[in-house]
């Protein structure tokens, strides 16, 4: 059964325990980019509880599919072909509909197609790196890409990063925005990576492997790895002592 | 023991990282063909309602430097102060405005430009209205969550000297932090990450 009334009710304080700390000086941009003041505190308004929303009329036929959407016709990005899966659901372990869910990465040699980026590995010609999808009414979305490769980057003299996925996600209300990054099963370099490690609980860090789902891979095709999010949730304004709409 | 709670935990967030433009605004790292336009560039049309407004923001990190390779969205109420959004309970907004805006930074001069328009009023939790204002989310390398704050108009002393956010806030020498000064019609609002003049950044 859904519920069709519009969502009022404030979001769950954030647990700051749980996210990565501002100052992480393992990852050293954060030293001169992190507050070092308490963050304030107040209860949700209109302001933080509602959000945009984007119509399905936005998405391209191709968005979702990183291995031609920047390919010459008929040409395909290079790397292994993999399908990614999962829904976005709340902490009250609902789904969250119609959302925007946007991505990025790395080539399969793990170069990013930036100015910025000068790893030795060669762009890919037909691999821009960026897609987009919404979720359905059941929270799920999916997209078609290669699995990016690893790279180095100037943090220390030798780290690396493990491949992953940039995630930006979009709830109902514009306080659930939430970007992270998806690891893949199984990948040694995650438990090295000091990115990763500015997560203090390793239950967190888990909560951003994939798993490979053997059963749901396209047969001669693409292998699948599944991925959910959980976005902040939202309290029922069935204990609102106070007027629906503030 | 007790029942357990079926709750789940928010997925950890990751740092954007210096290539966030690439999947945000690919258009603006010259990546075309894949989406149209970028997304949030345009906030309105010639008949959305209320005052033209320009924001020119710029981020400053902690040794003073501008933080060029960040990222901003905004989210802000229409002219009546009604946000356009389904969990909007108040009523319609303005279909010509989307309250919801995204830039990267000007690649020379880091300044991140938003043509808006003044929002309307909005009540706080206990009824009272806020003065007018503008939601704000940074993201960038460096940054391990998303950074929120909000962006007061200077030419609203009366209302922001009520505001029920800024009056709140128990260091009132900090206030002027999240207050943008107007110049003809443009609103010029700092962010300082840290040092001296660190901006009020919320946790709502």
């Amino acid at each position: 059964m859904k519920n069709e009334r519009p969502e009022t009710g404030g979001f769950f304080q954030r647990d700051r325990t749980w996210q990565p700390p501002a100052f992480s000086p393992g990852y050293k941009s954060t030293v001169v980019r992190s507050p070092q003041r308490a963050p304030v505190s107040f209860g949700n308004t209109l302001s933080e509880i509602t959000g945009p929303v984007f119509g399905r009329s936005l998405l391209g036929p191709l968005d979702n599919d990183l291995t031609v959407n920047y390919a010459k016709p008929g040409e395909n990005a290079i790397g292994p072909r993999i399908v990614v899966y999962g829904r976005v659901l709340d902490e009250n372990a609902r789904p969250v509909p119609n959302v925007l869910v946007e991505f990025w990465q790395a080539n399969a040699g793990g170069r990013y197609r930036h100015k910025k980026d000068g790893y030795l590995a060669p762009l890919d010609p037909n691999f821009g790196g960026c897609g987009r999808t919404i979720t359905d009414e059941d929270g799920n979305y999916w997209f078609r890409t290669i699995q990016p490769g690893a790279y180095p980057w100037p943090n220390g003299i030798n780290d690396w990063r493990p491949a992953h996925i940039h995630f930006a996600i979009f709830g109902h209300g514009f306080v659930q925005r939430l970007i992270t990054q998806m690891y893949f099963e199984g990948d040694p370099m995650i438990w090295q990576c000091p990115i990763v490690r500015t997560i203090p609980d390793r239950k967190a860090i888990e909560g951003l492997v994939a798993a490979l789902d053997m059963a749901s891979t396209v047969p001669m095709d693409a292998r699948a790895y599944k991925f959910d999010i959980v976005l902040r949730g939202r309290r029922s304004t069935l204990f609102e002592n106070k007027l629906e709409g503030n | 023991m007790v029942q357990s709670l079926p709750r789940l935990k928010e997925t950890a967030s990751q740092t954007a990282g210096p290539y966030v433009h690439i999947g945000l605004t690919p258009n603006y790292c010259d990546i075309s063909g894949v989406f149209p336009e970028d997304l949030g560039a345009r906030m309105m049309n010639e008949k959305t309602k209320g005052e033209r407004v320009t924001y020119k923001m710029r981020v400053i990190d902690g040794t003073g430097s501008i933080v060029r390779d960040a990222l901003i969205e905004i989210w802000q109420a229409d002219a009546a102060g009604l946000y356009n959004s389904p969990s909007e309970p108040r009523g319609k907004a303005d279909p010509h405005f989307t309250g919801w805006g995204r830039q990267a930074s000007d690649k020379e001069t880091g300044v991140f430009t938003f043509e808006s328009i003044k929002p309307g009023r909005v009540p706080f939790t206990n009824g009272r209205l806020q003065a007018p204002h503008v939601s704000i989310w940074i993201v960038a390398r460096g940054i391990n969550l998303g950074l929120q704050t909000r962006m007061y108009f200077g030419d609203e002393p009366e209302a922001n000297a009520a505001d029920p956010v800024l009056t709140a806030l128990e260091h009132q020498n900090r206030v002027p932090t999240l207050i943008a000064p107007r110049t003809g019609d443009t609103y010029n609002f700092d962010i300082h990450l840290q040092g001296e003049k660190e901006t009020v950044f919320f946790d709502v």
